[in-house]
């Protein structure tokens, strides 16, 4: 009681000095940005905004077709979005067929340059205003991935916060570590339809697993959805 | 006082008004070939106003390269502006009308010459006053200013009364001054040629603040700037920036322009520099309240720049299909913030579509086959790696376009699903796109699936 006493004297006699260095601050509940899939809005609770969301797992497990939902939702919401393609890879084709707003797309190609992607990105969420970055890392090996260093990933966390951006990270493993206020893997299984006389076998669907690593909740933590295949 | 300047025959391609400009620069260009200047506070420049008159008279009559109008003038001087154009439009030479005997002048002057259009009188009540005076037996200005003003508004009511006024010499008017057409421009030679950018950004950011101040004085923008250097070689490097909204910004300007510089550097030492702008009316615009919040206009353009000198400008913007069936066809358009509220696409909002990532370019493949059918396929690239035994596959779809073009293509796409060896254990299985090239049935991997 006495020490606690202390403490309460000691801090009152220098707040003065400190301004509200000791104040404990309230965390705000984060504001979100839909994914635009209801099963996987009810099992995140959306996009965090002011924060990383990383997105990871294995080629075909689904990263792609979250990204373009993603961006659907965004798009047609009036928020400004930009991507941040590492390797080149966005087909903007498929991304027409799911809604996409190319309009409201800013879409940067780095030409496989890893640097060159993280520098972007950094020039984007200080510029401000736009309401979701996508840092694509997906076809980045695993061992380029593991060497990115932690600062770059503190770095972005501390310029997006109190802002209204949602950054996303989509890669093969899981490298923003502690950074992300949400991660997300995925599993994609695909469906292929009966063979059939005429045209064979199709590819209809890849169903996608989508499990929470981070935070974890005791209720949900778990949820799936179908992406459908172009043709 | 004030000085008016006649020409009846002036050549077409020569202005009055700007050679009014050399003497004054309060100018009113009354009509074709008539124009009334404000001399008061000329003396210390050309001396007494009759001296003005003479100047002018006399500059007038020089050839058009010295500033001369290669004509003859007429030039009235008087303290009232309508006395003097209707003495310098009815005299010769120089008139010189002294304050308050404006009558002495033009006092003799038919009153059917009365220029009722400096009075603001339409033609029709012009003529039939002058009708109800010539049957009154008024003919001259003098006669008209000598008839009581009481008289002349009851019967000629105020258009009457303005008429006499003007015949009088007695009207009241300010000149409406005619502004010189503004020059957003500026250049300056160097003394010694600069090799490198920094000096040249000290000279960028005179020459900018300049402009944006001309901008600021006149409420405009400019949504284009052109830059030209004049290099130590005899040639120039012209560069033109375009901006999606008009600006006016000389910090914002600087960093463009020292940005576009830097990725198209001159290709010798700069001996001079000139930077012109288009002037714009300014965007107004006023954000909604539930609008989302968007990058600042200056602020996007600044990280486009730096975008472009980072990745290059072919490589940034927003995509834009091509109205073609070739694989993979798209144009990057420039970034431009959208002025209009996007379109909720509601009809396909639960509609998820499977994603495709394009490797660009497509990953050379060997590709085993069983019955036309691939069953096994390997290829490397120095990104990435695809390789494994078909377990499941959907095809092939033959695709050809452009016969007529030596770029034609003519592709049969399969879709299959790759199960990694053993070998290559770490090597996820997925879904690909592959396809083979009809022409030389060599077979590639498209993209993948994801």
């Amino acid at each position: 009681m006495r020490s606690a006493l202390s403490k309460v004297e000691i801090e009152s006699d220098i707040a003065a000095r400190f301004g509200d260095a000791f104040k404990i601050h309230e965390k705000v509940a984060a504001e979100t940005l839909s994914t635009g899939i209801v099963e996987v809005d009810a099992s995140t609770g959306g996009i965090p905004r002011g924060a990383i969301t990383e997105i990871f797992g294995p080629r075909s497990s689904g990263r792609t077709s979250l990204m373009y939902s993603l961006l659907r939702y965004a798009t047609t919401h009036d928020e400004i979005c930009a991507l941040v393609d590492t390797n080149d890879v966005f087909t903007p084709a498929a991304a027409a067929t799911s809604g996409i707003d190319f309009e409201r797309l800013l879409w940067i190609r780095c030409a496989a340059n890893l640097e060159d992607a993280f520098k972007a990105t950094d020039l984007l969420l200080h510029a401000g205003g736009f309401g979701l970055v996508i840092l694509d890392l997906g076809d980045v090996a695993g061992k380029d991935v593991r060497r990115i260093i932690s600062s770059w990933w503190y770095r972005f966390r501390r310029t997006v916060e109190n802002r209204p951006t949602a950054v996303v990270v989509i890669s093969e493993e899981a490298c923003t570590r502690s950074c992300a206020a949400l991660t997300l893997e995925l599993h994609g299984h695909a469906e292929w339809s009966q063979a059939s006389i005429s045209y064979g076998n199709l590819l209809r669907f890849n169903s996608i697993n989508v499990n929470r690593c981070r935070p974890l909740w005791p209720t949900l933590n778990e949820s799936q959805f179908r992406a459908r295949a172009i043709a | 006082m004030f000085a008016c300047i006649y020409s009846e025959k002036l050549p077409a391609d020569l202005s009055l008004t700007d050679f009014a400009y050399a003497f004054s620069p309060l100018v009113e260009e009354t009509k074709a070939g008539t124009v009334v200047i404000d001399v008061d506070g000329c003396e210390l420049l050309f001396g007494s106003a009759y001296q003005l008159a003479q100047e002018v008279a006399r500059r007038a009559k020089q050839s058009r390269t010295s500033g001369g109008l290669e004509s003859i003038v007429n030039v009235a001087i008087a303290a009232n502006p309508d006395a003097a154009i209707h003495a310098a439009t009815r005299l010769q030479g120089i008139t010189f009308v002294s304050p308050g005997e404006e009558l002495t002048c033009v006092g003799e002057f038919p009153v059917t010459h009365l220029d009722y259009s400096l009075v603001k009188v339409d033609e029709q009540t012009a003529a039939e006053i002058f009708e109800t005076l010539r049957l009154w037996g008024i003919r001259s200005f003098r006669d008209f200013a000598s008839l009581p003003v009481a008289g002349v508004s009851e019967r000629l009511g105020q258009e009457g009364i303005r008429l006499q006024q003007l015949a009088a010499g007695k009207t009241e008017r300010h000149l409406k001054i005619k502004q010189p057409a503004p020059v957003f421009a500026n250049s300056l030679e160097l003394e010694h040629p600069i090799t490198e950018l920094e000096p040249l950004s000290f000279i960028f950011a005179r020459l900018l603040h300049q402009l944006c101040a001309a901008l600021n004085a006149y409420a405009l923008g400019t949504n284009e700037l052109l830059v030209e250097l004049q290099l130590e070689n005899q040639t120039t490097h012209e560069r033109r920036l375009s901006l999606p909204y008009p600006m006016r910004d000389h910090k914002v300007f600087l960093k463009l322009l020292l940005l576009d510089t830097e990725m198209h550097p001159p290709a010798a030492a700069v001996r001079a520099v000139s930077i012109k702008c288009e002037p714009v009316k300014p965007r107004v615009l006023q954000s909604g309240l539930f609008v989302p919040l968007a990058p600042a206009p200056d602020k996007l353009e600044l990280t486009l720049a730096r975008l472009a000198k980072l990745v290059g400008e072919e490589n940034l913007g927003s995509p834009s299909l091509v109205d073609t069936h070739r694989p993979d066809a798209f144009t990057m358009k420039r970034f431009v913030l959208p002025s209009k509220k996007s379109i909720r696409k509601s009809a396909i909002k639960n509609r998820q579509c499977l994603g495709l990532r394009m490797f660009r370019p497509a990953l050379r493949a060997v590709v085993e086959t069983e019955q036309g059918c691939p069953a096994q396929i390997s290829a490397w690239g120095k990104q990435r790696s695809v390789y494994g035994k078909v377990v499941q596959l959907a095809g092939p779809w033959r695709t050809t376009g452009d016969w007529w073009r030596e770029d034609r293509w003519a592709r049969d796409e399969w879709d299959v699903a790759l199960a990694s060896s053993k070998k290559l254990s770490d090597e996820p299985p997925g879904l690909y796109r592959i396809y083979r090239k009809l022409n030389s049935e060599m077979w590639f991997v498209a993209g993948n699936y994801d």
